[in-house]
């Protein structure tokens, strides 16, 4: 049996709290919260002792989809990537760089919403980027 | 936040508005009970009767949408009775003159008609900010999701600056991030009007920037907001959309719109970590992986940058949306090489002087608030210390306006939405977290006593609630909590989906839709 912890920071609420995932054997098992972390000082909220749970839900997606007869189906990374560069790649030759928009996420790490912003401005051409911070 | 979320427990007042912080932000609320043992008075202004109301000293539920109102009041009475900081007016802000006209005209009395709050509790409010050693402000979307969010949000700057309580350890202004890292993508240029860094993208200087250091030709124009986006699909001048992390099916006002935009689309692309209901419209879906599954880092509500580490291995074939954004990009013919997010930060700290002196090293321990504009900076605890960032602070002179829809013979009620403490934002992850769903697997209706008697239901009845845009059919909690007249809806489920109800009416300057504010008729479900 392997059992380690890995410190990181919860992904539900603007608050960041400092916790630990429990792994063992190569999954989840449970958070515990971090004494040391100037936000939560050890302590978490119903939703952060709980964080670890969706991660491995068998609802997860786990395979790229393309809609094919009208449903979604999976296919490998290079069908879904090479299909979706190639049709962006068409509608900004045919409608322009502001036919295309993008919703970056206050979800994902800063370095990732970096990249989306900058795969918008400077690969597609277009400032249409934006997400949901008003929501 | 103008402050770090631990000075909170180290002001002697503060005013919360628009903020169920028990909710949706625990951990900052704990720190306001610590104010409160350390002796702070603690105010609520929230047309709801949330939790954090138990304990404070006073309560105030002001009619939805007359924010405006109930601050100017505070400030008339605090300019009436001389209890401002004249000192830090002349010194530190410029238009106070103009402001303190429009102030006259809201007496406590017209004030406390449009809010419905007592003239002795605006004045009690207005007696304890203006008389605190350190006063802070705290609040969330209770204050932006309105036509008048952004005048809203210069009220409160309004209030601080008239009584000098900014600037300062504990004393300030400190709205609550709602998401993880709305900070983060904000300060990463997930904006269509800004580079990283809030650079602006139609000013030249940052325009040659970037194209030198991404090697390619940029825009000029600024881009388009959600809203924007959406009604671009509608028209057809938008025909591509890729959304990462999102759920615009059920996060965006009148879900009806919405569907029409998305179905309009030539090709949507969605990256996500579950199927949602806007991947339902999808024609490509994209596995990314979740917080667990990666390295990184996200900026928290008081600007904290942290690290997120990698626990386990992305789940199937799911990969990180880094890795994707990167995969794609060299498919479509611009070249990407990063090995590593630590790579991608520090083409970040090149290009964005707050986060200038962030790298991953830097980050082991207790992360870093920006701004952090060097390698040897220690980060900023709290902001505006003896300067503004645009020199003097701007007092506005702000008139109140109504919500953009009132209550009327046909919809009577009026509707407000927000979260509840076990679920969070759509629910994509909580409601896949089988403790959580446990514990409130169904949304309701919230409804005052007196306004189920009415109309004839009770607990757990079923009732049907219309909006101009929309119906649905939820299970009513009848509580006191809420007013007669309101009732309060969370906008979790998508099996009584909020946004179904919600107006589509726009801050004119931000673009936030105002979801704290519509309409509604109801009446008993067959």
């Amino acid at each position: 049996m392997e059992y380690r912890t890995v410190l990181t920071t919860c992904t539900y609420c603007g608050c960041g709290c400092g916790l630990y995932l429990e792994v063992m054997d190569g999954r989840l098992v449970g958070t515990i919260p971090c004494k040391t972390n100037p936000v939560n000082e050890g302590k978490l909220c119903v939703k952060g002792w709980n964080v670890h749970e969706f991660v491995q839900s068998p609802k997860r997606l786990t395979r790229p989809l393309l809609r094919k007869n009208r449903e979604l189906t999976p296919v490998s990374w290079d069908e879904a990537l090479d299909f979706t560069a190639a049709r962006l790649r068409e509608i900004k030759e045919a409608h322009g760089s502001d036919s295309i928009a993008f919703l970056a996420s206050a979800k994902v790490t800063n370095e990732e919403n970096y990249l989306i912003q900058k795969f918008a401005r400077a690969a597609v051409g277009t400032n249409n980027v934006d997400h949901c911070a008003r929501l | 936040m103008t402050n770090s979320i631990g000075e909170l427990e180290d002001a002697d007042c503060i005013v919360v508005i628009g903020s169920n912080t028990t909710s949706s932000h625990p951990l900052v609320a704990t720190r306001i009970f610590r104010a409160k043992q350390k002796g702070a008075k603690v105010v609520v202004a929230d047309p709801r009767r949330i939790q954090l109301v138990h304990k404070a000293d006073l309560h105030v539920q002001h009619n939805l949408g007359t924010d405006v109102a109930l601050i100017n009041g505070i400030m008339h009475v605090i300019l009436a009775r001389g209890w401002h900081n004249q000192a830090f007016v002349d010194e530190r802000t410029e238009g106070f003159e103009e402001f303190r006209k429009v102030m006259e005209q809201y007496t406590p009395e017209r004030v406390s008609e449009i809010t419905g709050v007592s003239v002795d509790d605006i004045c009690t409010i207005a007696d304890w900010y203006a008389h605190a050693r350190a006063g802070s402000l705290v609040y969330c979307m209770g204050i932006t999701q309105h036509t008048t969010g952004v005048d809203n949000v210069k009220s409160l700057a309004n209030l601080s600056m008239l009584t000098g309580h900014i600037g300062r350890e504990s004393t300030g202004v400190n709205p609550l991030r709602g998401q993880n890292n709305v900070q983060g993508a904000c300060d990463m240029g997930g904006l269509p009007n800004v580079y990283p860094g809030y650079q602006a993208v139609n000013v030249p200087a940052n325009q040659e920037k970037f194209e030198a250091a991404w090697n390619g030709k940029l825009s000029d124009k600024v881009g388009l907001t959600i809203p924007g986006m959406l009604e671009g699909l509608a028209e057809g001048s938008v025909r591509a959309l890729f959304v990462v992390g999102e759920n615009p099916m059920m996060s965006d006002p009148d879900i009806h719109h919405v569907e029409k935009a998305l179905r309009n689309a030539e090709l949507l692309v969605v990256q996500d970590i579950f199927l949602t209901p806007t991947t339902a419209f999808a024609h490509v879906v994209l596995p990314g992986a979740s917080f667990a599954e990666k390295d990184g880092t996200f900026t928290n509500t008081e600007r904290r940058v942290q690290r997120v580490r990698r626990a386990i291995a992305p789940v199937g074939e799911s990969r990180a949306d880094w890795e994707i954004i990167q995969d794609l990009s060299n498919r479509f013919g611009y070249p990407m090489e990063y090995d590593s997010p630590a790579a991608i930060l520090e083409e970040v700290s090149r290009l964005t002087p707050s986060y200038g002196g962030i790298t991953f090293e830097r980050l082991e321990g207790d992360g870093l608030c920006w701004p952090c504009p060097t390698p040897d900076h220690p980060g900023t605890k709290f902001l505006h210390q003896g300067r503004f960032s645009r020199g003097l602070g701007l007092f506005h002179a702000i008139e109140y306006k109504p919500p953009a829809e009132v209550v009327d013979a046909d919809y009577p009620f009026w509707l407000t939405t927000g979260r509840i403490h076990v679920h969070y934002h759509t629910g994509t992850m909580t409601r896949n977290s089988p403790s959580l769903e446990k514990e409130m697997p169904e949304g309701f209706l919230e409804m005052n006593p007196e306004d189920a008697l009415a109309l004839g239901v009770k607990r757990g009845d079923a009732v049907k609630v219309a909006s101009r845009r929309g119906e649905m059919v939820i299970r009513v909690d009848v509580t006191t909590r809420i007013r007669r007249g309101t009732v309060f809806v969370p906008f979790h489920f998508i099996e009584s989906c909020a946004n179904i109800l919600t107006n589509p009416a726009y801050d004119p300057i931000a673009k936030i839709p105002e979801y704290k504010v519509c309409a509604v008729a109801l009446q008993k479900a067959a």
